[in-house]
């Protein structure tokens, strides 16, 4: 599973396609009249992964996490600080416009917003056809053959291509949108936040959409999201951000089942569950307390010990390096959840960490006896289980 | 707020100093780039050759260039003695620059007209906020109403006619047809009821175009912030419409209205030249009219300064004022 | 505004004067029609529902369902401070603790708002007055409801802030929103409308513009404020995870009425509605095993200015060929009892549902 070596050319399937390397972006706070810089926001600050063909990487954290400004660092929307990106084995961290042209071919964006990433002004034949102009490629057939058998693959009807966007509806929108990203078939695409301005119903429209199109096109995606459940469903590896930094990174399955990371956990937990009957059952609810600090100064060591119920003194001075502690779970703590303790001579829990979280019994009224005490130290026995639903015996 | 305003009267301070750099600059280093001799130009075209050395030596303005933005800068502080051979003229400070041709330090002649200008542009302010954003506000609450197409063609009306017609017309009528007012300048300190009768009328005529604006802009502003979550949470509150209206939307809407209104104070009090000529007001715009006419560079610099000046003023009035609405600015 | 109503008048513009009812808070034949150049808005379109103190109702739907519309309905939001021809239409009754709203005199209605019931909106940050600080808002919103001095109101403000779990609320009583984060925010609204113990507490997508993490937060609070206080929730989501958190009962919207209604274990366990079936199918699900692929519902929301004639739900409705008795398709189905407490507007018999319900739905979720 190390794929730390790899970088070959081509994409066969499982090949790396994308390899990030010490990505960062710090934006510059300036202030005064002389614009000095007087700090940054460290929105990316040092991620490490890699993208394999063929598979889709979800991305998942909470605002503020730079999850976002990952997504434009590798399709070189904005500019990194430090670190580079791969593609095909090829450094592209600092193409010119002219040198990226031929790379913008085979790395599409998908917004979030299908109201504002489509001009109102062009017609979706116009919109959808802009690749082929914009790299002067002409498809067999002509242009707005093309642009129609994409409309139907995105599930529009193809004779639409004379009207406008505010013709259609948020869903048909995001379709447009995918169907303008797929045009010149690129091998990465990356959807920042794709279903989450949809309605529910209509979410589920575009993931089973997405979903197909990988199927058929042989795409690799990276889909940044916020809906654990969502990112769930459409990913095979998953990486968790938090405060510009990856904490895990795991494939799905070990991830969802058992979460290494404190913050993965406690984010799964607090994942409201659509099952009036789990409110009386025996689970209980990390619930975090306070917020997210700020990216401009991070706490040092590990970002997450301000709000981490296992934090110790080392927490606080050392940065967790991000290493695989089992095949394909890659995580950055030194006192991880199922799995070995990293840092075991760090025994005594910050003061901090013996209020950082409740434990909320997610019953209503069967709130089990004693519940305050084990605030400090989590019941070993309920580990996994606000994580996995279907264990929790029903 | 402190550190907000310390910067902001810096930065007011800085843009002074720029700013007289520049008017120098263009006063007398651009007659010379130009090949207008710098020197006549002070004096008038039809002035004899002696006295055009004269003021030459004078004004300095052999000297290098640095010099004599030194001088005049100190002139403006210190007071400055213009002196040729044994013809020796005092400026005392503040000194501004003095007229050859009309044989006159003209800080005397701005603080002179300045009161009148200022008297204009205030009181002509109070009455264009005052009706405009009451019409302005009446119009955003009953939209599509008859009151709100009237008062906006009304607005639409104040905006596009020139104040040169309105305000003859109202001269027309009110002082030579009627003859309700005798529209004569008097200073404020020799009669009061008489300055008041003597500035109504400009202060009408300018208001009615202002108000015109004022109430568009207060009617768009109104209509956009009551259309606001807060809005509907202060209403959702139990809180009386007069209350919701008057003081949750109204404080929002008075951030732009009180931006253009430091832009047109600042502006208004560098010259009014058309209300002032139309009614006849002995103003900074009249004497700059005249220092026009009259090739009189040193007056039309000062009156440049001093409008400067108000409108950095303003704006800083402005600037500060935005801070206590708005606590957000406090943190830029 | 005043001039359709008579004040105190118990008598709606409803042609049977039915009486008044028991239950606290009574939503009968709501509609809110808002006239618009291309034709009316049938936000909402005949809604009933009862809602006793001390119990939570989810309303469920997505965007467009008319939800929010009726939320801000309740409130008598739609005409206050609304002028001119744009205002909305609403008939029907709504009665709060033995009041009918809608006749009621406007004056009237304004002092039960924010005291008898009170609203938390979905984005906290433009939903406070950028101007004006925390304490400030909610010492207005006391003070609107009681004769108090800036001093005992400034008081209880901070206690409340305090009871929602805001750090140091004697400081952060003068700070302005934007010195607060998301979920502070949210908590500093909550504080506003609880600050008068209101009875009825509508909470309109509260948790929809915050982080997970927060909004786990934000429900545990209003879930204990509940308890506290003792009042009447409505909570307004799209989310089925936040009303299954919450609600004791559930109401499902689309197309501005009600398709199903009924207890929340019902609703999840026994839905008898297709557009609830497909609402269940298209999430996927953290507490279920991994699935192939969501169900989805076909098509997009209607339009609510040409509501299809019949059912609403009609068009998208994968059952819309299931042989049916008797019935026309252009007859919109009324709601029916299909358990105890628990309704659902379809025309399909209550044995093809279970059928289709227990055979071909549950099995795939």
């Amino acid at each position: 599973m190390n794929q730390k070596s790899t970088g070959t050319q081509g994409a066969a399937a499982g090949d790396v396609l994308l390899k990030v390397n010490g990505l960062q972006k710090h934006f510059p706070i300036r202030k005064g009249m002389l614009q000095r810089q007087v700090g940054a926001v460290k929105a990316v600050d040092g991620i490490d992964f890699e993208v394999r063909s063929g598979e889709t990487l979800g991305v998942v954290g909470e605002s503020g996490c730079g999850k976002s400004t990952m997504g434009r660092l590798i399709t070189r929307l904005l500019e990194p600080t430090a670190g580079t990106v791969e593609f095909e084995g090829r450094d592209i961290t600092h193409l010119g416009v002219s040198g990226m042209r031929p790379m913008r071919r085979d790395v599409q964006m998908i917004f979030q917003d299908p109201y504002s990433s489509l001009n109102p002004r062009h017609t979706i034949g116009t919109i959808v056809g802009a690749p082929f102009r914009l790299q002067g490629v002409t498809p067999e057939g002509g242009i707005k053959k093309e642009v129609q058998r994409l409309l139907e693959v995105v599930g529009l009807n193809p004779e639409h291509y004379n009207r406008y966007p505010h013709e259609f509806s948020g869903g048909q929108r995001q379709r447009i949108g995918i169907a303008r990203a797929l045009a010149l078939s690129p091998k990465l695409v990356i959807a920042d936040e794709p279903v989450s301005a949809l309605d529910v119903s209509i979410q589920a429209q575009v993931v089973n959409l997405l979903d197909d199109l990988q199927d058929e096109l042989g795409l690799t995606y990276v889909i940044i999201a916020h809906d654990l459940s969502v990112v769930r469903h459409v990913s095979d590896r998953i990486a968790v951000m938090y405060l510009g930094k990856i904490v895990e990174l795991a494939d799905r399955s070990s991830l969802y089942r058992a979460p290494m990371h404190p913050y993965t956990k406690a984010l799964l937990s607090a994942v409201p569950i659509p099952d009036p009957r789990r409110r009386s059952a025996k689970s209980e609810r990390i619930l975090l307390k306070g917020d997210v600090p700020s990216p401009i100064a991070p706490p040092s060591g590990c970002r997450f010990h301000t709000r981490c119920w296992k934090a110790t003194r080392i927490c606080t001075t050392q940065e967790p390096p991000l290493i695989e502690l089992k095949p394909g779970q890659r995580v950055a703590c030194h006192h991880p959840e199922n799995a070995e303790d990293q840092a075991p001579q760090d025994t005594q829990l910050l003061s901090a960490a013996r209020e950082a979280i409740e434990l909320v019994p997610v019953g209503r009224d069967e709130a089990p006896a004693g519940q305050g005490a084990a605030a400090a130290e989590p019941a070993t026995g309920s580990e996994g289980a606000a994580a996995e639903g279907t264990a929790s015996g029903e | 707020m402190l550190a907000y305003l310390i910067r902001r009267l810096f930065a007011a301070v800085v843009m002074l100093v720029v700013i007289i750099v520049v008017v120098f600059g263009i006063f007398f280093l651009v007659p010379k780039w130009a090949g207008v001799d710098p020197a006549a130009a002070f004096v008038g075209k039809q002035a004899d050759p002696a006295a055009v050395e004269a003021v030459r030596e004078k004004l300095g303005l052999g000297d290098p260039i640095f010099v004599q933005v030194w001088e005049f800068f100190k002139g403006i502080f210190a007071g400055r003695t213009y002196a040729a051979g044994g013809d020796v003229t005092h400026c005392a400070a503040p000194c501004f620059g003095y007229s050859f041709r009309s044989e006159q330090a003209i800080w005397p002649v701005l603080t002179d007209r300045f009161p009148v200008t200022l008297g204009l542009a205030l009181g002509a302010a109070i009455l264009w906020l005052l009706f405009g954003v009451a019409a302005g506000v009446l119009s955003a609450l009953k939209r599509g109403s008859l009151w709100d197409r009237g008062a906006m063609v009304v607005a639409l009306a104040g905006v596009s006619l020139p104040i040169y017609f309105t305000g003859l017309l109202s001269l027309a009528i009110f002082s030579y047809g009627l003859g309700w007012i005798d529209a004569q300048y008097v200073p404020l300190s020799d009669s009061f009821t008489g300055w008041l009768g003597g500035m109504i009328l400009p202060w009408i005529t300018l208001a009615f175009l202002y108000a015109a604006m004022y109430a568009r802009i207060t009617r768009a502003t109104m209509l956009e912030i009551l259309g606001e979550d807060y809005i509907r949470t202060a209403r959702a509150k139990g809180l009386r419409e007069p209350v919701v209206i008057g003081k949750h939307a109204m404080r929002s809407t008075m951030t732009p209205i009180l931006t253009m209104l430091g832009m047109d104070l600042g502006a208004l009090i560098g010259g009014a030249i058309l209300t002032e000529t139309t009614f006849s007001l002995p103003g900074l715009g009249q004497a700059v009219l005249t220092a026009i006419r009259n090739q009189d560079l040193p007056i039309i610099l000062g009156v440049t300064l001093i409008t400067s000046l108000a409108v950095i003023v303003a704006n800083l009035l402005v600037d500060i004022l935005y801070a206590v609405i708005d606590p957000r600015v406090r943190l830029a | 505004m005043t001039e359709l109503h008579k004040s105190g008048a118990a008598v709606g513009e409803v042609v049977d004067a039915s009486p008044a009812p028991t239950a606290f808070l009574e939503v009968r034949d709501l509609k809110v029609h808002f006239p618009t150049d291309d034709g009316v808005v049938k936000s909402v379109d005949g809604l009933n529902f009862q809602l006793e103190r001390g119990r939570t109702l989810g309303i469920v739907g997505e965007s467009g369902s008319g939800k929010s519309v009726t939320s801000l309905g309740i409130m008598g939001l739609h005409t206050a401070g609304q002028y001119g021809k744009r205002r909305a239409r609403i008939s029907g009754e709504i009665w709060l603790d033995g009041t009918e709203l809608l006749s009621a005199d406007p004056d009237h209605v304004r002092k039960l708002r924010g005291r008898e019931m009170a609203m938390i909106f979905q984005d906290p940050l433009s939903a406070l007055h950028p101007y004006y600080t925390i304490g400030h808002q909610i010492v207005e919103a006391y003070r609107v409801h009681h004769d108090v001095d800036k001093k005992t109101a400034r008081r209880r403000a901070v206690e409340m802030l305090d009871r929602v779990g805001i750090p140091q609320p004697d400081k952060r009583v003068d700070s302005y929103p934007h010195e607060f984060s998301g979920g502070m925010r949210q908590r500093a609204m909550i504080a506003m409308s609880l600050v008068n113990n209101p009875e009825l507490l509508i909470a309109d997508e509260p948790t929809t513009a915050l982080d997970v993490t927060v909004q786990a937060q934000i429900l545990d609070l209003i879930r204990d404020l509940q308890k506290e206080f003792g009042s009447a929730v409505i909570i307004i989501t799209h989310d089925l995870g936040v009303v299954a958190e919450l609600a004791d009962d559930i109401l499902v919207m689309y197309g501005g009425r009600c398709v199903e209604r009924g207890p929340a274990e019902k609703v999840f366990y026994e839905p008898r509605h297709p557009y609830t079936w497909g609402l269940l199918g298209s999430m996927p699900r953290l507490d279920r095993e991994q699935t192939d692929r969501l169900i989805p519902v076909k098509g997009s929301p209607p339009s609510l200015i040409n509501l299809p004639s019949g059912c609403a739900f009609n068009p998208r409705c994968p059952y819309a060929d299931v042989p049916k008795d008797n019935v026309t398709r252009t007859v919109r189905p009324e709601l029916q009892e299909v358990g105890g407490r628990h309704w659902a507007a379809c025309h399909m018999t209550q044995e093809q549902r279970e059928r289709i319900w227990t055979e071909e739905i549950a099995p795939k979720l």
